[in-house]
């Protein structure tokens, strides 16, 4: 087998992942996308451009929308991780993500975990946002299906008052 | 599932999610990326670093030798040629002897990781005698430029020159004559998903299964036979969910052929993964353009002919080009009534990627500057923008002079709908400094009626099996690539047979199972596909029919099938359910299958003359829109308030989709007519990623109020037709209308960025200066 040359080195990371602790063996550079990817198997978690670009990563870090295309793995550690996996709750649907359904917020749906788990964050800090809120809130999200017309639409559904 | 699931088919008028919407919101659809590609290799793909040269030395030994690398491949591993359109087929996977742009595909490895791939391409060797490079279409063109292809000395791919009608004796006769030259930069269909594709190569059976991103498996399918010489039977093309194409993935891409030839030298698996950067070269797109276009007109708005030049610049190979630059010509006609027309279009080579189709394929660089011209011709006649459409419309049924059938025309219609929807006769001269409106119109085919692969096929074929559970499953080779094309076959069979939605299961997209199908491409998959779906559900109905006709001891036609239950006229105590006509109909007969096919007859294929096929279909979306701006002269910049957009269809099979692309579409064209372009240095990307290339962000994003207008369709499955592409053509050219109104500045070239805006405004305060100092000297 080829040799695996200088190897960097390893560190134990305990993060709070989807509700449930956890440790992995991460590298000091490991990106959080690879790892929630490929070590954690979670491809809910999008990669659409090459750094910092699109927000299809996007994922919450006890409680606040990053991308976790530019967030180092380590910089989670003792931190909550939500990802798109971890909001259906025994297979119900979050209110977003009931709405991007209903509402057509989301059409090829690749960009949609990414916007959606933005739209988590801004709704718990702000459960009522304005139409402007929201434009500003998920501007880092880019989407090339909708027009965006839809996305505000369900966001704007998820945030009203369940009757 | 806890989102209700159970829809009567009574409310499908108001529209349904898509039947994969909850896979995507959950975040379990599986896009190529996600595939389960455990102890596959990693691909990677060394590129050429100059736009124009020949390759003097390619040496891949020190790469093959290093250790966890499986496999190495050249252009010597694929001596033949791919490309979407049988008669121009000029591209290798990867380059031989030489290359024509940079960034071309050279070599590629697969080895066990990215860093070892990465170790090994960076170990090959590659020495490149440089050539002349040209990235403009004047350039290519001018006199002794060194051609990119041999057999096309002046670098121009295809030459089209049509002419209709007596055109000069309409010019001659006009009461106005303007000619406009109008650019266009090239654009990119920035799908949000890179581009990949995971390869699995059996060396003992000698299969290979396919997944890629592709809107189109069945090209995939034929092109990795050619290039690999393999037998088609051996070949399995699966489409995963598709995260956006908009024509990026209709032609059969390098990279695709590529990790297949990796595959195969490998015995095995491969991932081949492009950066956004790679994605953006790979690409397809739009073509920058130069419009020439003359129009005449009588004194009430009237047009009496039309003349137009387009130069495309295609970039370095084939690709669609001749089919691009044949639907601008075409595409002149089908939207208005136009008397005599004369068409001259240039595809040319430079020394860029090449590009493609891209949603409006061909269209919308042609209508942005017809358009335009129809606005200023407007102006110089003191009539409305909207009259002097009115004045032209067409009346359906009817054939243009270049043989293209409109059976059904909503066009009016949709020109009522915006007018009313924004006020215009209230609003418009009447709006505030710095604010204006504009207007314009497009329309796109549903569907190539000529499919570029002709082989005497139905345009479309689909399966429908039904089995002792009393499920139907419906099996499309047609690719959801995020358009709900799959929710448009569940509705289409779900109406005719008048059954729940969610008893019908739509698998699409296997070569394995399903029937083959031309893809998503020229928006045909609801006009055809839905047709062929209906025709199934009806032949599965009949069965079902005469399955309770026995049961109920009647005669068919005494059979009614209302919402899952079967009887007999209204006699209550004669009924049957569902299940217990499915029941019936298997007894002697097991799980049925039925088919259903579509074929477009040749009397709609297009006209005789060379090219007559690209633009033929049997019905045309039409759309109006207009557009509000606020243009800031300090600063050059363009903020649409509001756009209203009317778009006909023919009829809204699922409304909620449809207004989902509209508004897609529209906004599209607003990116391509505010802020997005494709620049080159020396043929380096200067645009490759999403900081670069830049799109319009939610916060920039207005309003879109959707109208849909119903002209139902003779042809069309139940009167549908696209809903797509349609619409964004209009965009570009209202925005520019819209800008002339608000600031009396007639922008010539697109994008409307604020430095274009900035300079119109001071030229005009130049000439202004001039103009003052002449008069008083």
């Amino acid at each position: 087998m080829a040799d695996p040359g200088p190897q960097p080195t390893k560190r134990l990371l305990r993060l709070k992942l989807n509700g449930r602790w956890r440790e992995d063996a991460v590298a000091e550079q490991d990106l959080l996308v690879d790892y929630l990817r490929d070590m954690a198997g979670l491809t809910g978690v999008k990669i659409g451009c090459d750094g910092g670009e699109c927000g299809a990563c996007t994922v919450l870090v006890d409680g606040e929308a990053v991308p976790s295309c530019i967030t180092l793995a380590v910089r989670c550690e003792n931190r909550s991780v939500e990802t798109i996996e971890g909001l259906a709750v025994q297979g119900r649907l979050s209110r977003l993500q009931r709405a991007f359904h209903e509402k057509l917020g989301a059409q090829c749906g690749f960009c949609t975990p990414g916007m959606i788990m933005a739209a988590e964050a801004l709704l718990r800090r702000n459960p009522t946002p304005t139409d402007g809120e929201i434009r500003n809130a998920l501007s880092g999200n880019l989407c090339r299906c909708t027009g965006y017309v839809k996305i505000i639409e369900s966001v704007k559904v998820a945030a009203e008052p369940n009757p | 599932m806890t989102v209700d699931q159970v829809v009567d088919p009574r409310r499908f008028r108001r529209g349904v999610p898509l039947i994969d919407g909850i896979e995507k919101v959950t975040g379990r659809a599986r896009y190529t990326a996600d595939l389960d590609h455990a102890g596959a290799l990693i691909g990677r793909i060394l590129r050429s670093p100059v736009s124009h040269g020949e390759i003097s030395r390619l040496d891949v030994s020190k790469a093959r030798a290093v250790e966890g690398v499986f496999a190495v491949v050249t252009g010597d591993d694929c001596p033949h040629t791919y490309g979407v359109l049988p008669i121009a087929m000029n591209e290798y996977p990867m380059a031989r002897e030489r290359v024509r742009y940079r960034g071309e595909p050279i070599a590629a490895v697969a080895a066990i990781d990215a860093a070892t791939a990465k170790r090994a391409i960076d170990l090959i060797e590659l020495e490149l005698r440089e050539l002349p490079a040209y990235y403009t279409s004047e350039e290519a063109r001018a006199p002794g430029a060194t051609s990119l292809h041999d057999n096309k000395p002046g670098n121009v791919e295809r030459e089209v020159h049509h002419e209709f009608g007596e055109w000069r004796q309409g010019l001659a006769k006009s009461d106005l004559v303007r000619e406009e030259k109008i650019s266009c930069a090239e654009v990119n269909h920035a799908q949000i998903e890179p581009h990949a594709c995971l390869m699995d190569y059996d060396p003992i059976s000698g299969r290979l299964t396919v997944q890629s991103v592709s809107q189109v498996i069945y090209y995939l399918h034929l092109m990795l036979a050619r290039c690999l010489e393999m037998d088609e039977s051996r070949i399995r093309v699966v489409k995963p969910f598709v995260g956006g194409g908009f024509g990026a993935r209709v032609e059969v891409l390098n990279f695709e052929i590529i990790t297949a030839l990796l595959a195969r030298a490998a015995g095995g698996k491969v991932l081949m993964q492009l950066s956004r950067e790679e994605t953006f070269l790979t690409h397809r797109a739009r073509p920058q353009t130069d419009v020439t276009i003359q129009l005449g007109m009588m004194r009430d708005g009237r047009i009496t002919a039309c003349t137009c030049n387009v130069v495309q610049r295609g970039g370095a190979y084939a690709g669609y080009g001749i089919v691009t630059i044949l639907y601008a010509g075409a595409l002149l006609q089908g939207l208005y009534d136009i008397p005599a027309l004369k068409y001259d279009g240039y595809r040319v080579y430079a020394n860029l990627p090449p590009c493609g189709a891209m949603r409006g394929h061909g269209s919308v660089d042609m209508r942005h500057a017809f358009e335009c011209l129809l606005d200023r011709m407007a102006r110089d006649l003191e009539l409305d923008p909207f009259a002097v459409r009115r004045a032209n419309l067409l009346q359906a049924p009817t054939r243009t002079l270049n043989d293209l059938v409109v059976n059904s025309y909503g066009l009016g219609e949709c020109l009522d709908k915006v007018e009313r929807a924004s006020r215009w006769r209230d609003r418009i001269g009447r709006m505030p400094p710095g604010k204006g409106l504009g207007i314009a119109c497009s329309h796109y085919v549903s569907g190539s009626a000529k499919p570029i692969h002709f082989t005497g096929e139905p345009h479309a074929v689909v399966h429908l099996k039904l089995d002792f559970d009393g499920g139907v499953t419906a099996l499309t080779g047609a690719a959801d690539i995020g358009q709900g094309s799959s929710t448009m076959v569940a509705i289409a069979v779900a109406e005719t047979l008048d059954i729940s939605l969610d008893r019908v299961r739509v698998i699409a997209g296997d070569t394995a199972v399903t029937p083959k199908d031309n893809g998503a491409y020229s928006s045909r998959i609801t006009f055809m596909v839905g047709n062929a779906a209906i025709d199934a559900a009806k032949k599965l109905k009949a069965l079902l029919v005469a399955a309770a006709a026995r049961k109920l001891e009647a005669r068919a036609d005494e059979i009614e099938c209302v919402g899952e239950v079967f009887r007999v006229g209204i006699g209550v105590q004669s009924t049957l359910p569902f299940a217990a006509v499915v029941a019936a109909a298997l007894v002697d007969e097991g799980a049925i299958t039925v088919k259903g096919s579509f074929t477009c007859p040749p009397e709609f294929q297009g006209g005789k003359h060379r090219g007559g096929a690209v633009g033929s279909t049997m019905g045309f979306s039409y759309a109006a829109q207009v557009v509000e701006v606020t243009v800031d002269d300090a600063s050059g910049l363009v903020t649409v308030d509001n756009v209203w957009v009317a778009l006909d269809c023919g009829h809204a099979i699922n409304p909620l989709a449809v207004a989902g692309q509209i508004e897609g579409s529209v906004w599209m064209g607003m990116g391509q007519a505010l802020c997005e372009e494709t620049r080159y240095l020396e043929g380096l990307p200067a645009h490759a990623s999403f900081l670069e290339y830049r799109m319009p962000t939610m916060a920039e994003s207005p309003p879109i109020e959707v109208h849909i207008v119903e002209s139902h369709d003779p042809y069309g499955p139940f009167g549908a037709k696209e809903a797509s592409e349609g619409a964004l053509a209009g965009f570009p050219p209202a925005l520019v209308n819209a800008i002339a109104n608000a600031i009396d500045i007639d922008l010539d070239v697109l994008p409307a960025t604020p430095e274009r805006v900035i300079d119109a405004l001071s030229q005009r305060r130049r000439a202004a200066r001039l103009h003052r100092l002449r008069a008083t000297s």
